[in-house]
């Protein structure tokens, strides 16, 4: 291609100029000490688990095992909730808020002092852009035990009335796609409100959790106030089951979430869980363009598309569906998809095996049922486990893609006409998590986020998170609320 | 491609009434300034190493707008700028020029002068820089003079005033004058959106003169703070893109005030290069109008070829 230069001569130009290739920019994994085998965290101490079994976490981008990790068996998850038990007893239930405070402050600033090692190792473990883990995963995790800090002394002003109690023993099951984040999300405010707890993290996702533990020791943080105890579904199910908690906070499928509800069934046991979505990201024909790209981009590309929130379903007005469209490509033909650790990628691995497998079925069942795929030309590396950018047009409600959660970095595009079928097609999923509005006219904003049955509503924007602000789902997403002084009523006797 | 936008007229050959006008820009996809903030500053965080950073330097050399707008100038200063502008680095021969001086429009036979021979433009800045505030015939005068004088690109600022009290339709006749004075030099259109204010008006003013045949869109004079920023490039860079989808016609952008470090200037480099796409890449359709940049670009391309970093002493200062 040519073009006029300024005296007038055809010059080629843009050969030369669209030579600009990033060089390679990865972040140091030199910064994070990662340790061959890692054993339970119990009453303030690493052990070894009781039976010796232990399995391997890999680099989802690699494929190379990390480290070995100890899977807890009946007798730990015992000593885990037992050690937790004479922590609540004992120091973490007796003690002022103010003192309580003051753990939860050091914890978060040794969080933001370790943040470099904590990203690095998020990224290595999950998959994730190191981008991601740095501006996001790990700062959002220190904001929590900075927010939650802020409310240990202050829960008789909470609104649950004077002296609100702690519930005791929280059991805390977490996914893997935001491993480190999820965990402060349950720690945090189950720490300010005067619980104590046994955290069960994701099997393919051990790691961060694990360094968070060294910090609370390193915060000087008393003995079996918190405990992580590893494993995969059965150490989970010995957690809930356990006879000896008293509160359990599951973030994961829904299809496990189920079961720990029939799990807990007829106990004492109080019970949050936050499950899966299939949001709807509404773009209105009076949006801010430019924005609702990128706010598309970020709802469904953000952490692969690993986000039980994320704006998988586009619902976009028809009139302004093709142009909106046409810039939605183009700007995913400029995603940058690779090394996790390159601090320019903006697209990761998928975090195991089974997953890929579980994206590539559900994407394959897109097309059988006769929806449009487009995906921007992108090599994906050799080894490791990864999925292109998919973007699925001509979506119908009826198919497989636009009702169940695939959980991966695959978009699907519905359309409407008017406001009111915008409500209805928002709603018509089993889910109720989250949900994007995208319109210049603060009415329908006003307008839309009470008609839609959704825990969290965006508007102009998508998959911002903050502590003060509380979170959860609808229907068969959840119930119970993580975030802001609502999310306190979940530790507390209320 | 199919394109949300309103066609674009042509304001050169159909006049059109600030009604029109009004209805045409306000029609336009609004600006989420939140949004627009965000997406500029992820472009900011992405990381140019190495053969990337030498090869960004090397542009942002070649896109600079080596300027001296100040009641100080002399021909003394001029002629050192020129001989700055056309050899930054007279240790390494292999560093390119700048794309151009840019001087008031009394300098303009000075800069001629001391340009002569090289690929080195002259851009003299005129329409009663920086305000504005003059009658259309003292803009044009002023316009034709520099031109007369040899100017190959002439920087106008728009009539912020007529603007923001919605006198659309002015604003556009204006660019089309100058534009018409300005003959086979190319004209710059600056918005000033610093005055502008919301990023809805940097998008309404950068389709106002793109519709009245700007071949460069700029942010600044430099006079007003803030200048040039991340945002305000970012929705300059989607309007001209807009355009050259719905037109075919690739027009320029230009950043001007404020950028004073190789890092800034790659940051801008980066924006155009993912906003724009590669094709902006090069002095032909994006500029950096600046002063003390050129030897922050210098220092860090010694530094990318050698390793090491000289001293502030081993740059010239003109």
């Amino acid at each position: 291609m040519t073009s006029t230069d300024l005296t007038g001569t055809e010059s080629a130009t843009l050969s030369a100029s669209s030579a600009w290739t990033y060089a390679p920019a990865p972040e140091s994994r030199d910064v994070v000490q990662v340790r061959s085998s890692y054993g339970l965290f119990i009453d303030g101490e690493f052990v070894e688990p009781g039976d010796g079994e232990v399995f391997k976490t890999v680099n989802p981008a690699t494929e190379e095992v990390l480290a070995e990790v100890a899977e807890a068996g009946q007798d730990d998850i015992d000593r885990a909730v037992a050690a937790a038990r004479r922590a609540y007893d004992e120091v973490w239930g007796p003690m002022s808020g103010r003192e309580r405070a003051k753990y939860l402050y050091r914890i978060a600033r040794i969080v933001q002092e370790r943040a470099r090692e904590l990203a690095v190792l998020e990224t290595l473990d999950n998959g994730k852009p190191i981008k991601e883990s740095r501006d996001v995963d790990v700062p959002l995790a220190a904001a929590w035990f900075f927010h939650y800090a802020g409310w240990a002394d202050k829960l008789d002003h909470a609104g649950f009335g004077p002296d609100p109690r702690p519930l005791g023993v929280a059991g805390q099951v977490i996914p893997w796609n935001f491993p480190l984040l999820m965990a402060s999300w349950k720690l945090a405010p189950a720490l300010a409100a005067g619980n104590t707890c046994v955290l069960k993290p994701a099997e393919t996702t051990p790691l961060s959790a694990l360094l968070l533990a060294e910090i609370c020791q390193q915060a000087d943080l008393p003995p079996g106030v918190v405990n992580v105890v590893t494993g995969a579904g059965e150490t989970g199910r010995a957690l809930v089951s356990h006879d000896d908690v008293d509160k359990v906070a599951f973030t994961g499928s829904t299809a496990v979430g189920r079961e720990i509800r029939r799990a807990v069934a007829g106990t004492r046991k109080r019970l949050t869980l936050e499950l899966g979505g299939k949001a709807a990201n509404v773009v209105f024909d009076d949006a801010p363009l430019d924005q609702a790209v990128e706010g598309i981009v970020n709802g469904i590309f953000f952490n692969q598309g690993h986000v039980c929130c994320a704006g998988s379903r586009l619902l976009a007005q028809e009139s302004i569906a093709e142009p909106l469209l046409d810039k939605l490509k183009t700007r995913l033909g400029t995603l940058r998809l690779g090394d996790p650790l390159d601090k320019n990628t903006d697209i990761g691995a998928i975090n195991s095996a089974e997953q890929l497998q579980r994206i590539t079925e559900l994407v394959s069942s897109g097309e059988q049922e006769g929806a449009e795929r487009w995906q921007p030309a992108c090599d994906l590396p050799e080894r490791g486990w990864w999925f292109p950018p998919t973007v699925f047009t001509d979506v119908s409600q009826s198919h497989r893609i636009a009702q169940e959660e695939i959980f991966g970095p695959v978009l699907s595009v519905l359309t409407f006409r008017t406001p009111d079928e915008a409500v209805v097609k928002a709603n018509n999923t089993p889910y109720g998590l989250s949900a994007g509005v995208w319109t210049e006219k603060g009415s329908r904003i006003l307008m839309m986020a009470q008609r839609l049955r959704a825990g969290v509503v965006w508007a102009n924007t998508f998959n911002r998170f903050d502590p003060a602000s509380p979170f959860g789902g609808y229907k068969e997403s959840g119930f119970g609320r993580e975030g802001g002084r609502q999310g306190l009523g979940a530790y507390l006797d209320v | 491609m199919t394109t949300l936008l309103p066609s674009l007229p042509d304001l050169r050959t159909e006049p059109v009434s600030d009604a029109a006008l009004r209805r045409l820009l306000h029609g336009l996809p609004g600006v989420d300034e939140v949004g627009a903030e965000q997406r500029a500053a992820a472009l900011a965080s992405r990381s140019i190493k190495r053969d990337a950073k030498l090869w960004a330097l090397d542009l942002a050399i070649r896109v600079t707008d080596l300027t001296t707008l100040e009641g100080s100038d002399t021909s003394g200063k001029v002629r050192a700028l020129c001989a700055k502008a056309i050899r930054p680095d007279p240790t390494d021969p292999e560093t390119p020029s700048v794309a151009a001086v840019c001087v008031y429009p009394d300098m303009v036979p000075t800069a001629v002068e001391h340009t002569r021979g090289s690929d080195v433009r002259v851009a003299s800045v005129a329409t009663a820089f920086p305000s504005g505030r003059a009658a259309l015939d003292v803009k044009l005068a002023d316009t034709r003079s520099a031109v007369a004088a040899g100017a190959h690109e002439i920087d106008m600022v728009i009539d912020r005033g007529a603007f923001l009290s919605g006198r659309y339709g002015q604003v556009a006749e204006e660019i089309v004058a100058v534009k018409e004075a300005c003959g086979d030099a190319h004209l710059k259109v600056i918005l000033e959106t610093g005055e502008l204010s919301t990023l809805d008006n940097v998008r309404r003013a950068s389709w106002l003169a793109l519709a009245a045949g700007a071949d460069f869109i700029k942010t600044s004079t430099g006079k007003v703070s803030p200048a040039s920023t991340l945002p305000v490039i970012l929705v300059m860079l989607q309007a001209v893109r807009d355009a050259a989808d719905a037109t075919g016609r690739r027009v320029g952008v230009k950043a001007a005030g404020g950028i004073r470090t190789a890092k800034d200037a790659i940051r801008y480099l980066v924006v155009v290069h993912e906003t724009a796409g590669p094709e902006w890449l090069t002095p032909e359709l994006f500029r950096i109008g600046a002063s003390s940049l050129l030897n922050d670009l210098l220092m860090q391309r010694e530094k990318q070829r050698t390793g090491r970093y000289a001293g502030p002493d081993h740059f010239t200062i003109d």
